[in-house]
């Protein structure tokens, strides 16, 4: 055997070298002869009656197409989950930036003008803006209620317990919405013609959910629909139900045109139009034993899912079930609920909930260890989640975890103690303020409860006449690793190198559903059934005869020739079947919510400067259990990328709203961190190893996104002594906290833009 | 979505006396770009009015530095990675090299030139305050000839300046008398590059005997026009820097700003912050002025 | 000249793109990032703002780093352009691109092509980079998926490799 130790070993990315060449094609790379260029109108108000479109002058309109409501063949929305959203508005519009019209035109810049002579009448209605607009009812703008999604997770006697409790600990706690800022634009090209139906090739993260919502828009069979992804820069869930939208958009004005049609938005548009992270309130009310045991308590999670249902339910419910954080909970109650607002649909977005739960519960520790007067390191310790103990969901916890141990390592990574020390005794003079801060937490991989059973996801293997096997799977890569870390696993199955395996373009008429990419699924649930499916090949040629145990790869490529000369095609197919211990009740919302767990204690190091009242993160330690680790490097970048990009959650991204619209859309005024901002990210695993995992591997991509805004906000709290609950925090929310008797006397009403 | 380039043209002079004369051929119908890096943000944006550019960025004349004993001269389309690198900018005039790495990352200080940043007139440009304090001197130049007007003059309201139509900034001229100044600057942004300033400070003091002999502070992004803070440094020229002075000079700043809300910060933060940077020269100053 | 009539005629441009000599007929105000990918089919520049902010469409233009985007046409016209396509002749070339494989610099890979260009051209002027070096030198290139953190250590691992090599 000439190859071991595929898996474990940072092998080089598939589709690097394509990368790091300029090579890589992504969709606006792409052109097709006649293609033509579209571009959307959309909604100027947030909530209203269309009256009347007018297509003004100075625009010789022959040139251009024009797609309405009426074109659509099928049912006009985009399916998922309730088909409540329109492709295109055609009555009421409920959002701004709701698509209403279609425009194409050869001349990419031809299409502005036209745009903007589109005018159209309202009649506007009132708007909600707020959670808190929304559950008033003032107007009912969604269903009866104007509610999305309801859930109660109830374990134990919460009623009992408060009158046991030495303190009862409240708090609440807010996080704001949040591009995801893809560097990579939404875009797609769509052709149409009436033999074959719609092919779209697009930047996406799920083909097939492209693929059933053209179905039914089209009213077309599934044949007829075929989704292509192209090299996709970047998604982080902003590409997971968005790319149904616009693929609808292109394929209509490509079936009115008889052309090919483009369509790839700018920022700006990108920014205004397109789904972000739900905003969040979460309300604790926590019993307290005299030494911080949590006793129980009660959890109202509320997350704004913006104009329409689209995946709030499901980002609804990762929230709730993380909401109890990695904490034993003998007795509680989660309420949780998603509420209609006239923005335009919030939607998935990196931990899918879970951040937003998690911020909640994670500050409200802190808040714990204050009253109980014990601290943040001991409160949690006190109440970790121990193995064979039960989750809010009555999980039990199986895997052997040991939470305190995670704990200890975590503090002696960051020197924890020593810092805690100097801090203290260096904040008593100067103009900077240090601190240090903790959170730890978890995260479920794969989809929640029932959702894989429902999934049946398959993945196919394909072995050609020159020994290299192909994965046959809708997964897709986006930046994360998918194409690597499948191969790996299918080479490893296989027993040949990693570069005898290939994994094919995401095109379903070619790969079959493997499920969505999302969930943090793909290594662990997926690349199970890869390695079942590389496994299927394996015994197809040992059954037959062609192969013996410890093959070549030129034995392999030999046997694969002569099979496939006698019988055709060698392919082999694994479907998903749900472990048999795994049991979830959807009514109750009980049960094992999650295949597997990853596990973590991040720690975050500030300063805050009371010159500027910004804060810089120094230093940052993230450490966790996510099972077998399968590509170090890759499985690095994705905790990097995720605590950066939470680190841009907790201090700088802020969308301005007015009216339902966002106002600093342009990556001038919306604020990721760059070079500049980031503190050494410390990466560090333990590897535990998970049963329903291949090689034990659980899934990693969501994890990182969850602990560093409460571990920051904690470390603020250290720094300042100042209790803050809501993010992002912004240099201006510190000024006015640490500040409140600064008096600015003449301050001139009038309001301009500074350029 | 994008603006149609059929829309507009943009022609290269490549010298100086063309691109005067077309700007003076049709009164303020044409405008300068030379780096490029305001107008075409406006541009790619769709919100550029201006249909007809003349494209100064290859003109000789604007392009060079020139040093005299009195004083340094520099062409107005000199970029920021050229002031980085010339010698005498980053020893005499630190502040002004110090604003230029501030702005933009290495590809935008690469095409962003001081004349376009001047001409441009953000109040919440970088460079600005740095050329109040140097008392730098701008040459205008037309068709009709040059005028030499102190840059303080400048300015006339919000994106508002004395810069006629047919005129172009030729140079901006430094004196060179601050080389022994105590200088501080400090850029307040959202993040700590590739940032709009929310406040800036550029600021140059010299203490004598316990006391302050000469003071110049300047700020950006509190005022519709970039800022020097005249009345403060009357007040604090001659005296000694103790707390009650700091606490003056704190008062007599937010008299003289007049910040706004708007979608970066909130005028209250930025008068904090404008306060507590010059609490934190003055803090410098003398702690500078103690040593020396 | 009548700046007053609506439309802007093309005009040919002269100029040398990854060191062929190359003519376009364009609108002058039409941006060096579309004539590169629209005219001249060569993609590895992107578009990620269309503002400057992101360097995603970073070139060298007369051997500086710019943001294709902020560059009209006109302004190119005679002047020497390289792309990540014409970088394969240049010496700094393969250790970066080796670095950033084995680092894990590239994930999504969008940024990728002028995270590689704004690092050669520090990797040009600076021999033995600092970390703050680079931070700097990649302050104007927005990476969403990396954190940096490998993008930074494949930058530092590439300056090594030159240096022994
Ligand atoms: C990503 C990015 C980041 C930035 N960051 C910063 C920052 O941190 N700080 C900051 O201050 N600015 C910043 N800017 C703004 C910009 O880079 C500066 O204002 C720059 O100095 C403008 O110079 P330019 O040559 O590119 O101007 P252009 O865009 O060419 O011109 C700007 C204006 O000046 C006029 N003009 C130019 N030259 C002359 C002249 N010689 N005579 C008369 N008029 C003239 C033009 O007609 C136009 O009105 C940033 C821009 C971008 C795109
Ligand atoms: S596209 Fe040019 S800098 Fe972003
Ligand atoms: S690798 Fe995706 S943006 Fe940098």
């Amino acid at each position: 055997m000439t190859v071991r130790h595929i898996i474990g070993a940072s092998v080089p990315r598939k589709e690097g070298w394509d990368k790091v060449t300029g090579a890589a094609r992504y969709v606006d790379d792409m052109a097709l002869p006649g293609m033509l260029h579209g571009a959307t109108v959309r909604s100027t108000i947030a909530r209203g009656k269309i009256k009347q479109i007018h297509f003004g002058p100075g625009v010789d309109w022959n040139e251009y197409v024009v797609v309405s409501a009426k074109d659509i063949p099928g049912k006009n929305c985009i399916a998922l989950i309730l088909d409540d959203q329109p492709c295109l508005a055609s009555e009421f519009v409920n959002h701004p930036e709701e698509p209403i019209l279609l425009l194409a035109h050869p001349d990419r810049p031809k299409l502005r003008k036209a745009v903007e002579a589109v005018s159209i009448e309202y009649d506007s209605l009132p708007a909600l803006h707020t959670i808190e607009e929304s559950e008033r009812q003032s107007t009912i703008i969604w269903g009866r209620d104007n509610t999305f999604k309801n859930f109660l997770v109830e374990k134990g006697d919460v009623d009992a317990i408060w009158k046991k409790a030495a303190h009862i600990v409240e708090g609440e706690y807010f996080t704001g919405a949040q591009e995801q800022l893809y560097i990579e634009n939404n875009g797609v090209i769509a052709a149409f013609d009436p033999k074959n139906g719609v092919t779209v090739w697009g930047s996406l993260q799920c083909p097939y959910y492209v693929h059933k919502a053209l179905i039914t828009l089209f009213a077309l069979p599934e044949e007829k629909v075929r989704v292509v992804q192209m090299e996709t820069g970047g998604a982080f869930g902003g590409k997971e139900e968005y790319p149904s939208m616009i693929a609808g958009h292109a394929a209509l004005l490509a079936m009115k045109s008889g052309r090919p049609v483009k369509i790839v938005y700018d920022r700006m548009e990108d920014m205004a139009a397109t789904t972000k992270r739900h905003p969040s309130r979460t309300r604790h009310r926590t019993a307290v034993s005299k030494d911080g045991r949590i006793l129980g308590g009660e959890i109202e999670f509320t997350i704004d899912g913006g104009a329409y249902a689209t995946l709030s339910s499901v980002v609804l419910s990762r929230g709730t079930i993380h909401a109890g954080g990695a904490y034993y909970w003998p007795n509680v109650r989660i309420r949780t609920k998603a509420v209609a607002t006239n923005a335009p649909p919030h939607g998935a977005f990196r931990g899918f909930g879970a951040p937003q739960s998690l911020f909640a519960m994670e500050r409200h520790m802190d808040r714990i260890a204050q009253v109980v007067g014990i601290s943040p390191v001991e409160v949690r310790r006190r109440n970790f989640l121990k193995s064979g103990q039960t989750t809010t969901t009555e999980q039990t916890i199986k895997e052997n975890i040991d939470l305190d141990r995670l704990l200890k390592r975590a503090l002696e990574l960051s020197d924890y103690a020593a810092k805690k020390k100097r801090f203290a005794e260096k904040n008593k003079a100067g103009t900077n303020r240090k601190g240090i801060g903790i959170a730890a937490f978890l995260h479920g991989a794969g989809f929640t409860g029932s959702g894989e059973r429902y999934l049946n996801s398959l993945v196919g293997a394909e072995a050609g006449a020159d020994g290299i096997v192909r994965v046959l799977v809708s997964s897709a890569e986006f930046g994360q690793g998918t194409n690597t870390v499948l191969c790996q696993i299918a080479a490893e199955a296989l027993g040949l190198p990693y570069e005898n395996v290939s994994i094919a373009q995401p095109d379903t008429s070619v790969v079959p559903n493997s499920g969505p990419t999302v969930a943090s699924r793909t290594a662990m649930i997926v690349g199970k059934l890869v390695q079942s499916a590389a496994r299927g090949i394996k015994e197809t040629l040992t059954k037959t005869g062609l192969l013996h145990e410890d093959y070549s790869p030129e034995q392999f490529r030999a046997a694969c020739k002569e099979y496939i000369a006698t019988h055709g095609a060698l392919k082999s197919y694994a479907r998903y079947e749900a472990p048999p211990d795994v049991f979830w009740d959807d009514e109750k919302y009980r049960g094992e919510a999650y295949a597997a767990f990853a596990w973590a204690v991040y720690v975050a190091e500030v300063t805050v400067d009371l010159t500027t009242y910004s804060v810089t993160v120094d230093d940052f330690v993230a450490l966790q259990e996510v099972g077998r680790v399968l590509h170090p490097v890759l499985a690095e970048g994705q905790i990097t990328g995720g605590v950066a990009q939470a680190i841009g959650f907790a201090l700088y991204e802020n969308v301005v709203w007015q009216d339902g619209r966002m106002m600093n859309n342009q990556m001038t005024n919306y604020i990721m961190p760059a070079s500049m901002d980031l503190p050494p990210i410390r990466v560090f695993f333990e590897e535990n190893g998970n049963v329903h995992g291949a090689h034990g591997a659980k899934g990693i991509g969501e994890l990182p996104m969850d602990g560093p805004a409460p571990a920051i906000l904690n470390a603020v709290e250290d720094a300042t002594g100042v209790r803050f609950c809501s993010i992002p925090l912004l240099p201006e929310d510190l000024f006015e906290a640490l500040r409140p008797e600064f008096n600015e006397q003449a301050v001139p009403s009038s309001v301009r833009g500074i350029a | 979505m994008r603006a149609d380039p059929a829309d507009y043209r943009l022609v290269s002079p490549g010298n100086l006396l063309g691109a005067l004369s077309l700007l003076a051929s049709e009164p303020a119908q044409w405008l300068p770009i030379a780096g490029g890096t305001d107008v075409m943000v406006l541009y790619s944006a769709g919100k550029l009015t201006n249909r007809n550019l003349i494209d100064i960025w290859n003109i000789p004349e604007l392009r060079q530095i020139e040093v005299f004993p009195d004083r340094i001269s520099i062409g107005a389309a000199c970029t920021y990675t050229v002031l980085r690198q010339h010698e005498i900018v980053s020893r005499e005039f630190s502040l002004l090299a110090t604003a230029a790495s501030w702005t933009g990352g290495i590809a935008n200080q690469n095409r962003g030139t001081l004349g376009g940043n001047i001409a441009n007139a953000s109040p919440a440009a970088d460079s600005l305050p740095a050329l109040l304090v140097y008392d730098a001197v701008l040459t205008l130049i037309s068709v009709r000839g040059e005028r030499r007007v102190p840059y303080r003059t400048f300015h006339t309201g919000y994106k508002q300046t004395i810069l006629a139509a047919d005129e172009l900034i030729l140079n901006i001229s430094l004196p060179r008398r601050f080389s022994k100044y105590f200088s501080h600057a400090r850029k307040v942004g959202a993040r700590n590059a590739q940032a709009i300033s929310k406040v800036c400070l550029a600021a140059l003091g010299q203490v004598a005997n316990g006391a302050i002999r000469d003071v110049r502070l300047a700020l950006g992004s509190v005022a519709p026009v970039p800022l020097r803070l005249n009345e403060t440094e009357k007040m604090l020229t001659g005296k000694e820097i103790e707390p009650s002075l700091i606490d003056a000079a704190r008062k007599s700043v937010l008299k003289e700003i007049r910040p706004i809300d708007d979608i970066r910060s909130t005028a209250r933060y930025r008068s904090a912050v404008a306060c507590n940077l010059v609490t934190e020269f003055l803090a410098k100053l003398a702690a500078e002025g103690a040593a020396a | 000249m009548n700046p007053s009539s609506a439309e802007s005629a093309k005009r040919g441009i002269s100029f040398i793109v990854n060191g062929e000599a190359k003519k376009v007929l364009a609108h002058p105000m039409e941006r060096l990032l579309d004539v590169l990918r629209n005219n001249l089919g060569l993609t590895g520049a992107k578009e990620g703002c269309g503002e400057g902010e992101c360097g995603s469409c970073a070139v060298l233009l007369d051997d500086m780093l710019v943001n294709s985007c902020l560059i009209p046409i006109a302004q190119a016209n005679g002047a020497s352009v390289v792309t990540i396509e014409g970088m394969s002749a240049h010496s700094l070339m393969k250790p970066l691109q080796e670095s950033f494989l084995e680092c894990g610099g590239a994930q999504c890979g969008i940024c990728t092509p002028g995270m590689i260009l704004a690092a050669a051209h520090l990797l040009d002027k600076k021999l033995d980079p600092t970390l703050a070096d680079i931070r700097e030198g990649l302050a104007g290139n927005l990476c969403r998926c990396t954190g940096y953190m490998q993008i930074f250590e494949a930058v530092a691992k590439a300056a090594r490799r030159r240096v022994t090599q």
